[in-house]
C-alpha cells in the first residue's frame, strides 16, 4: 500500500497499470462535489446548464483528476507522490467511460531522494484525452 | 483588459483543519478503496498517521471565505473552465493536522480563443504550511473565463 516503489526496478518507459471506470454518472459529481467543496453549478444543476446553452452537466475536472491520482498512488504508495500535475481538455459527460494511463519518463536523485517522473494521461472512449499531466514520486 | 496590478495580490491567511471523516469521504468520491485512508492503526503502521489523497487540497474550499480569496474582479460562472492544476508536496500531511494556506494571484492574462471568443487566465498560488510551521505543499490552479458559453 504505502510501500515505496524499488528505483531500480522501474525503467523508462514503463506503463503504470491503467485504471478503467466504464461509465461516469451524475451521482459521481454531486458526490465529488460534496467531498471536495466545488459546488460550481455546470457539474450538478441541469436547468443551469441549459441556460448557459450546454447540453448537459459534465465531470469537474478535478474529480477525473481524483481517477488519475489513485493510478499513480496505486503504483507509487500513497504518501510517495512529489508532484502531480494536470491540464484538462475534453470535458468529460454522463455516461462516458474513462481510462487512467501513466508512463515513466524519468528517473532521477532530488533533493537526496530517489524520485521517477512520468506522464499522464485520461481518454475518453473515443480516444480523445480529457487530461493530459504529469507526476514525480519517491522511490526506495 | 483584465486588471494586472493584481497580480502578486494575497488573500487573508486561512485555516484548514485536515478531518478523518472528510479524507474518507474524499477517498470514496474518487472511488479510492486503500485501507490506508481508512484504517488508522495500518496507516499509522505505515505512514506515521492517515494520510491524504494527492488531491485532498481541494477540499480547502470548505475553509476558505471571501477574504481568504485576493480580489480580481471575478468570473462568471456560466463561463468557467477549470485549465489546470498543479501539486507540490515537501512534507506529509496527516489526519489531525491544521494547515494554514495563503492564496495569492500569480498571474492574469487574456488570450485568443478558439470556440469559446477570448479567454481570461487566472492563476492562483496556495501555499500550505502546517501546524509546526513547516511548508507542506503548493497548490496552483488556472481557472479559464471564456467569451461565451463552450457549448461541447
Amino acid at each position: 500500500m504505502a510501500a515505496k516503489l524499488k528505483f531500480d526496478s522501474v525503467k523508462v518507459g514503463d506503463e503504470i497499470p491503467k485504471i478503467v471506470i466504464e461509465g461516469v454518472t451524475r451521482p459521481d459529481f454531486v458526490r465529488y462535489a460534496g467531498a471536495s467543496g466545488d459546488f460550481v453549478p455546470l457539474h450538478y444543476d441541469q436547468t443551469f446548464v441549459e441556460a448557459a446553452g450546454i447540453p448537459t452537466v459534465f465531470a469537474q475536472g478535478m474529480y477525473t483528476a481524483g481517477l488519475l491520482s489513485k493510478a499513480v498512488t496505486d503504483y507509487v504508495g500513497v504518501g510517495n507522490v512529489r508532484r502531480f500535475q494536470v491540464r484538462f481538455a475534453t470535458r468529460v459527460w454522463p455516461g462516458d467511460a474513462v481510462t487512467c494511463t501513466g508512463k515513466i519518463t524519468n528517473k532521477s536523485e532530488k533533493d537526496g531522494e530517489k524520485q521517477i517522473e512520468g506522464d499522464l494521461t485520461v481518454l475518453n472512449q473515443k480516444g480523445e484525452p480529457a487530461i493530459r499531466g504529469s507526476f514525480r514520486a519517491a522511490c526506495a | 483588459m483584465p486588471d494586472k496590478s493584481v497580480i502578486g495580490k494575497t488573500g487573508k491567511p486561512f485555516k484548514m483543519h485536515v478531518d478523518w471523516s472528510k479524507v474518507r469521504e474524499f477517498a470514496r468520491a474518487i472511488k479510492d478503496p486503500n485501507p490506508l485512508y481508512f484504517d488508522p492503526e495500518l496507516a499509522k503502521k505505515e505512514l506515521g498517521g492517515v494520510p491524504v489523497p494527492v488531491t485532498f487540497l481541494q477540499t480547502s474550499a470548505f475553509w476558505t471565505d471571501d477574504t481568504s480569496s485576493p480580489g480580481f474582479g471575478g468570473f462568471d460562472l456560466r463561463r468557467i473552465l477549470h485549465g489546470e492544476q498543479d501539486f507540490e508536496f515537501f512534507k506529509p500531511i496527516f489526519v489531525g493536522d491544521t494547515l494554514t494556506g495563503v492564496t495569492k494571484i500569480a498571474d492574469l492574462f487574456e488570450k485568443e480563443g478558439g470556440r469559446g471568443g477570448k479567454m481570461t487566465f487566472l492563476v492562483t498560488e496556495t501555499e500550505y504550511t502546517n501546524q509546526k510551521g513547516e511548508k507542506v505543499a503548493t497548490a496552483r490552479a488556472t481557472l479559464i473565463e471564456t467569451g461565451q458559453a463552450v457549448k461541447a
